[in-house]
């Protein structure tokens, strides 16, 4: 439930504010980086999401360990699922 | 790469189990708790009690949020969407948690409107693409995900959305930590943090545990290297006759947590007096209230719900095993009257749930060594 996943940011927005184009296990999703208000997150940054927010930027070396983490827990499936069911993309 | 392959290198796991035996007095028995469900998945996931010597027993905490939601929320939540018009969207970890008449799936089975969502700005925009419905958004979770509703909320008010609410279970950490210690029947000697809502809090809140109750706690990562050094540094804080806050996962957690997240928090919810955690009883200033500044969008104000307490099966002891009384194997309905298909008390509804994660991992392993006439 708190696990988190980690995601590239490969397209910003700058008429929203609040919304990135992220690359995560594979594919790619839009996320919500309000809680990164404070320090927004810049083209190519790794993020960590949880249902669909970026929580904190990680490094890239942070990243690649978090992959292995859920690839070890046999989550990267759930995590894929988890991934495509955000509908932030739609609109 | 190095960092990655590090931990992937089964020698770094010998040597922190060498290491963890070598700290450990064989003339003490220690009970470490690790607080949060993912760290409970991790040790059957990855079999570290193995690599655990005998005198070292891990005692599963609280932190699965959807294992401490008491039935009679569920029927709370599910009795708002009786009424057809309304659209009731959860997180899948939900879907299969029984309420008295069902869990939301059997009750999507016989026609109520469930939907799951895999983030809560999808339940937003189900409202906006529905403005004949009501969507209700059932919210569960810890600090790690309520700031994600709390952001919500905040946006559904600046859009003035009209047909869209949170009925909030969010519950926060600390106070289950408190309850834990307060518990007279409880003997824990160290604590393994939790690692994500750390990312939210940080650790400054957790400096209690030291401070006042003279307990060592370690934020930990997920790996299983995580975990193992995790219980060296509680060890030698213990051989060294201190109690500190420390920090094993400062590759994810700072120290002072996110601002933003708490922010949004701090505008958005306010403690309750109490709430009740299943299997451990009403527990005060334990779950986040939606603030009247947002009462438009808190189901709990604008529905009627039947707020009726519901206990649980009297032959579960959920409450045993989620105070680490009793292990899981050792309830009267486990593996028998009570599994993952067919569960009767929380624990064994999320794989986060010690109940399910030792059925998966520990019972699986079991039977395979039984097949194999290894011993058990």
């Amino acid at each position: 439930m708190c696990l988190a996943i980690p995601a590239k940011v490969v397209e910003l927005f700058p008429e929203e504010q609040n919304r990135a184009l992220v690359e995560v296990v594979g594919v790619r999703r839009h996320i919500d980086t309000g809680l990164l208000a404070d320090d927004p997150p810049n083209m190519g940054d790794w993020v960590l999401i949880h249902v669909g927010f970026a929580m904190s930027k990680i490094s890239e070396e942070q990243a690649l360990d978090q992959i292995q983490t859920l690839t070890m827990l046999g989550e990267q499936e759930a995590a894929l699922e988890e991934v495509e069911g955000y509908g932030l993309g739609e609109t | 790469m190095k960092f990655v392959d590090e931990f992937r290198e089964p020698g770094v796991i010998g040597k922190a189990s060498a290491e963890i035996r070598r700290l450990a007095d064989p003339a003490r028995h220690y009970r470490f708790m690790e607080v949060c469900g993912g760290h409970t998945h991790a040790i059957y996931r990855f079999g570290l009690k193995d690599l655990l010597p005998s005198n070292i027993e891990l005692v599963h905490g609280p932190g699965c949020p959807v294992c401490v939601l008491p039935m009679g929320r569920i029927d709370d939540g599910l009795s708002i969407a009786q009424d057809p018009n309304v659209i009731f969207t959860a997180f899948g970890d939900m879907m299969r948690v029984p309420g008295t008449h069902g869990s939301p799936l059997e009750h999507k089975a016989r026609g109520m409107d469930v939907r799951i969502i895999y983030s809560p700005t999808d339940a937003l925009k189900l409202a906006q693409k529905n403005p004949g419905r009501h969507v209700m958004f059932f919210a569960i979770g810890f600090e790690t995900t309520a700031p994600s509703t709390a952001l919500i909320l905040m946006r559904a008010k600046e859009l003035g959305l009209p047909n869209f609410s949170v009925f909030s279970n969010h519950v926060t950490i600390i106070p289950a930590i408190r309850a834990i210690l307060d518990s007279p029947d409880m003997r824990i000697d160290a604590f393994i943090g939790p690692g994500h809502v750390s990312t939210v809090i940080g650790c400054r809140p957790y400096e209690w545990i030291a401070k006042n109750e003279g307990k060592p706690i370690v934020v930990s990562g997920f790996e299983p290297v995580d975990v193992l050094q995790s219980i060296v540094m509680l060890l030698q804080q213990l051989n060294a006759g201190e109690a500190k806050v420390e920090n094993q996962y400062k590759r994810v957690v700072p120290w002072e947590g996110s601002r933003p997240a708490l922010r949004a928090m701090a505008d958005v919810f306010e403690l309750r007096p109490y709430f009740e955690w299943r299997g451990m009883g009403f527990i005060s200033q334990s779950a986040l209230k939606i603030r009247d500044t947002y009462a438009q969008w808190d189901a709990e104000q604008r529905f009627q719900v039947p707020g009726v307490r519901v206990t649980d099966p009297k032959a579960a002891q959920c409450g045993e095993v989620l105070k680490g009384v009793l292990k899981p194997a050792q309830c009267k309905l486990f593996g028998t009257e009570c599994t993952p298909e067919r569960p009767v008390g929380a624990l064994m509804v999320s794989s986060e749930g010690s109940c399910a994660a030792y059925f998966s991992y520990e019972h699986r392993k079991a039977a395979v060594l039984t097949s194999i006439g290894a011993p058990v």
